[in-house]
Parts: structure tokens; C-alpha cells; sequence
């Protein structure tokens, strides 16, 4: 066993940024891993996006034809064990993406595959090396995976470069049966709802979070924005126990923010809302949790309970 | 109908915290436990699902991997009226990753063979998102991950889910039982266990069963781990923020001037 396999993700479509990262990645620990790198896509549309994979670094581009006309994670499932079986990778890359997480650790389950999770850093010694977080991100883990012929790894989103263009991979297909696989019946797609405002066109955002502590303290808060001349937004919990609507919300499963300011009144920073907000210009973070994520994303910071700083703000800004 | 919910207790840091001199571990001292915050809408999602069943023979099963610690996680569950619970553990299992939690679990979901597996979509701790599938996996169940909606239609065994995508896009699928679905936080509003019940969940069956009363053999458990932890560190956290002290007062007109400078730029 040899090579990395790189396995893209498309929607809709279209192909999604993360599979550029994950090639990024794999050129790193291609030489440890032997050399190959070949970058796979499934999908009844496989073809169209083998020449946007041809990305420097790539030896070849493998399409999967698939039954499906959208992703299911049992046909999927069964390609990529087919492909671990033709192409005899020793490391598998994919994106830690809510597709992937239906059907990749079921794959490394069966097949008794080296395995983690939204790895963040990856590298070689004498076999694959991965870095994750432990303990809600406060802490790292290094592991390695002794005695794994196949190592599969799911790659946090926007860390690792996305690979330049300029590669010429010739594309093979590669022929697995995925007939009467699916598992799944899709329905049909819905867009979240649209919501009174558009957060992403906003360019000074002040976001709340768990910290607020209640829903009769939003008021204070959509106040505050406005003396400001900021947008109000808010983080996950905040729309999950129903005090604001979804279109507010910013991270993962929200809206992704570049605001000129971002500042986050008792957010922690949980993996899914720094995805949203990480290239903000400006972030400022107003924790009591001096070991809260948002610090490791923010250019400036304040341990401070953020009531009292809410009280002087109001004052200052009359 | 029968549901089987598996549930974690979680590990929490405090703020101040010291690693073992080792580097594979933190001070057990340092760390409180607790339900995760996830488990507690999948076990909501099935309490709702077991009471608007009708007939009998109708059972929300929770199960755990964990020392005897996590038996509170156990009793909350049972608590908020789950009707008996499963604690798994073998010294084994101290430090399992993923894949040997997955590995153990499925031998009690195999045993149990219910209509429906619940799991959270992850846990606070370790994030991994992964527990739900590799289950699913061993177990050969079909599933869906991230599920933000659960309709179940009882005649057909067939439940009808949302999805949730990355950017606020949502999928709608069907799915027919025996199946296996990773429940997001907000799907429901979990209930809290009134103080009566959280007296009488001791009287409730709690099973403690080993690997071995499992048909499981510890060491093949061991072998299914994943991955080794090498070390535990402090996350290089790069440049950091520059941190504002002083009162709130002093703390809030660093915060105005500079809003004022980026925005006026």
C-alpha cells in the first residue's frame, strides 16, 4: 500500500472549496506516503470536475460514476471502500464536512482502518501523524496510528492551503458497482430561511452567544447594536433555544461572515462558529473564560463579564 | 416501539487545568463531568417519539460507555424518563477512542436490536462526529448524520428527516427503520427531570455489562481503536489577541476607539 487518495466533494454541482484544501494537504506527506497522489470524485457528474482536480501535485484524477443524481452516504460509503480496494492508498483524506461524517467513519468501522476526525495538522513519521482538539479545542492531541495499513483522516475546513492550479493528472475512470445501494430516499433541498436582514452584507457585527444567559436580555442587546451602528448576529445556541431566527446566525450551518468588525459578546468559539468568522478584519472578543477558542481567533481580547461591559458601553455611547 | 440512545459523560476543563506529567492525559481533578449537550436532544427526540406510540411494548434504552462515573449521565437520563439504561465497561476501555467506543457500543445495540438508534452529533469533548456512523457502520444500520428534524410515520417505519448542510442549506430524506440518525442540538427543547424523578430513576434498571458478557474480546476492542495518542498540548494559539484589562469601564472605551478607528478606515 501507497499514495494518498484524496477524495473531493461536490454539491449541487459544483465543487466544493475543502477538496482544493485536501489536495493542499496531501502534497505535504505525499513523500512520506510514497509518492501518489491521486484526488477521486463520485458522483453521477464525476467527469465535469476531473479538470479543476488536475491541481499541481495530482497524478491522477479518479471519477466514480454514481446512480445517484445527489450525495447518499451508503453509495458513497461503498465507493470509497471500492477505491481503498483498487488503489491501495496508505492514506485517505477527506474533508470533516457534514457529508463525510454520514459515510467515513462507517467506512474505517468496517474496514479497521487508522482513523480520525477533523484533524487540523497533519504529517509523516515513520507512518501518517495527526493533530486534533481535545477537550472542546482547549488542548491538542498528536496521534499516530501504529499497525494501520490505512490511515483515513477528516480535515477541518479552511486550514490547509488550497492547491494552486497548473497540474496536468490524466483522469481515469474507475468502474464499482453502487447499484441499489442507496439507503436514502432525497426528497428534496431547502434553502434556511431568508430572514429580515442579510448578515453577510453587514460590516460591523456585534454577535451574542450562550453568555447572554436568557432571551429577555436580547432586547439589551439589539439596543446596544443600534447605539453602535452594528448588526446584530448571534451564535449557535442562541437560534437553537428559539430567542432569534436563523438567518442571524453565524458559523458552520449559518451564514460565513467578513465583517470589517466582528465583535463577540460570551461566545466560546466552538469549532463551527470560528469557520463562520475567522477572516473577519477586526475580531473582538469579550469572554469570562480566559481559555475560550474565540481568544485563539481574535485580535483582541477581554476577560470580563460581559454584562458590565454591555452597562458601559451604553453609557459611553449615550 | 423500541429506541436505543447512546449518550455520553462528557469532560469538561476548568479554567485553570495541569496535564499529567506524562502528556497523555489531564489531572482528573481539573475536570467536571457532565451529560453532553447533545445527548439530551437525542434523548428528548425519543422520549417524544416513545409517548406519541401508541400500543405496547414501547422503550427509550440508554446506553453508555464509561467508568462508573458516567453513571450519572445514566441516572439523568432515566430521570427525564428513559426506561431503563446500559453501562459498558472493561478496564479495556479506559481511554478508548471512537472506533472501540462504536465497537462496544454495537454489541449492546445488536442485543437490544431496536427500531431506531439515536446518537448526538457529537460531544463537547472530543468532537469527533464520528461515534453515530462508526456504530452505524459496524452494525451495517443505514443512516443519516445531522439530523435537524425527525418526522416518524409509524405504519411504514419510515422516518422523514432535514439534513442540515453547510451555509443553511437543508436536505429532506427518507429513511426506513431498523435505522440509525445523529441528532443536532435545537431539534427539540429538552425537558428537565422534576426532583420526584430524579429520586425514583434509582429505582430503574441500570445494567453494567462487561466486554466479555458482550461476546466481545477486550483485546479486539483495543485493536479497533484508531488511532494512539502521542501527547496532550496547549494548542499553539499563534499570535493570540491582545488583551484588553483594566475595569469594564476602561475595558468598554478601548472597544469604542477602536470600532471607531476600523470603521471610519
Amino acid at each position: 500500500m501507497s499514495g494518498v487518495l484524496v477524495i473531493a466533494e461536490t454539491r449541487r454541482g459544483e465543487l466544493r472549496e475543502v477538496s482544493l484544501e485536501l489536495i493542499g494537504a496531501a502534497r505535504e506527506v505525499k513523500d512520506g506516503a510514497g509518492g501518489r497522489l491521486a484526488v477521486a470524485v463520485i458522483g453521477a457528474d464525476a467527469e465535469q470536475f476531473a479538470g479543476d482536480l488536475a491541481r499541481e501535485g495530482v497524478d491522477e484524477v479518479l471519477t466514480v460514476s454514481a446512480p445517484t443524481e445527489h450525495f447518499e452516504a451508503h453509495v458513497w460509503q461503498r465507493a470509497l471502500e471500492g477505491l481503498i480496494e483498487s488503489e491501495q492508498p496508505v492514506l485517505v483524506l477527506l474533508g470533516h464536512t457534514i457529508d463525510s461524517l454520514g459515510f467515513a467513519p462507517a467506512v474505517a468501522a468496517r474496514a479497521g482502518l487508522g482513523f480520525a476526525s477533523d484533524a487540523v495538522k497533519i504529517g509523516w513519521s515513520e507512518g501518517p501523524r495527526a493533530c486534533r482538539g481535545a477537550y472542546g479545542d482547549k488542548l491538542q492531541a498528536e496521534l499516530e496510528f501504529p499497525g494501520k495499513a490505512c490511515t483515513l483522516l477528516t480535515l477541518r475546513p479552511g486550514i490547509f492551503p488550497v492547491a494552486t492550479e497548473g497540474g496536468s493528472a490524466p483522469a481515469r475512470a474507475v468502474s464499482i458497482d453502487l447499484e441499489g445501494l442507496a439507503r436514502t430516499e432525497h426528497v428534496e433541498f431547502v434553502e434556511a430561511g431568508a430572514g429580515d436582514v442579510d448578515i453577510t452584507k453587514a460590516e460591523f457585527l456585534l454577535s451574542i452567544g450562550r453568555g447572554i444567559e436568557d432571551k429577555d436580555n436580547i432586547p439589551r442587546f439589539e439596543e446596544l447594536a443600534e447605539k453602535f451602528g452594528a448588526t446584530l448576529s448571534v451564535s449557535r445556541p442562541i437560534v437553537d433555544a428559539g430567542w432569534m431566527p436563523s438567518a442571524r446566525q453565524v458559523g458552520q450551518s449559518g451564514k460565513t461572515v467578513k465583517p470589517r468588525v466582528y465583535l463577540a459578546l460570551g461566545i466560546s468559539g466552538a469549532v463551527q462558529h470560528l469557520a463562520g468568522m475567522r477572516t473577519a478584519d477586526t475580531i473582538i472578543a469579550v469572554n469570562t473564560d480566559p481559555e475560550a477558542p474565540i481568544f485563539g481567533v481574535a485580535h483582541y481580547g477581554a476577560v470580563v463579564d460581559l454584562f458590565a461591559v454591555a452597562d458601559e458601553l451604553e453609557q459611553a455611547l449615550g | 416501539m423500541k429506541i436505543v440512545v447512546a449518550v455520553k459523560q462528557v469532560a469538561a476543563l476548568d479554567e485553570e487545568f495541569e496535564l499529567l506529567e506524562d502528556g497523555t492525559g489531564v489531572d482528573p481533578d481539573f475536570i467536571e463531568r457532565d451529560v453532553n449537550e447533545w445527548d439530551t436532544f437525542s434523548l428528548e427526540a425519543a422520549l417524544q417519539l416513545r409517548d406519541s406510540a401508541g400500543g405496547e411494548g414501547n422503550e427509550v434504552v440508554a446506553i453508555t460507555v464509561g467508568d462508573e462515573e458516567s453513571e450519572e449521565g445514566l441516572l439523568s437520563c432515566l430521570a427525564k424518563g428513559a426506561d431503563r439504561a446500559v453501562r459498558v465497561w472493561d478496564g479495556a476501555l479506559e481511554g478508548a477512542d471512537v472506533l472501540a467506543v462504536a465497537r462496544a457500543l454495537a454489541a449492546v445495540v445488536e442485543r437490544e436490536a431496536p427500531e431506531l438508534v439515536l446518537c448526538g452529533v457529537q460531544s463537547s469533548d472530543a468532537v469527533t462526529g464520528s461515534t453515530g456512523t462508526a456504530l452505524a457502520g459496524y452494525l451495517d444500520l443505514p443512516r443519516v448524520a445531522v439530523v435537524t428534524q425527525l418526522d416518524w410515520d409509524a405504519a411504514s417505519s419510515t422516518a422523514t428527516v432535514q439534513r442540515e448542510l453547510e451555509g443553511g442549506l437543508i436536505e429532506v430524506l427518507r429513511i426506513r427503520a431498523p435505522a440509525l440518525l445523529t441528532i443536532q442540538t435545537g431539534i427539540n427543547e429538552p425537558r428537565y427531570a422534576t426532583l420526584r424523578a430524579i429520586k425514583q430513576a434509582r429505582e430503574k434498571p441500570l445494567e453494567v455489562v462487561g466486554l466479555g458478557e458482550l461476546g466481545l474480546d477486550p483485546d479486539a476492542v483495543q485493536a479497533a481503536a484508531g488511532s494512539r495518542l502521542v501527547e496532550l498540548a496547549t494548542p499553539d494559539r499563534g499570535a493570540g489577541a491582545e488583551m484588553l484589562d483594566g475595569s469594564p469601564s476602561a475595558v468598554a472605551a478601548r472597544i469604542v476607539e477602536i470600532v471607531r478607528d476600523r470603521m471610519s478606515g
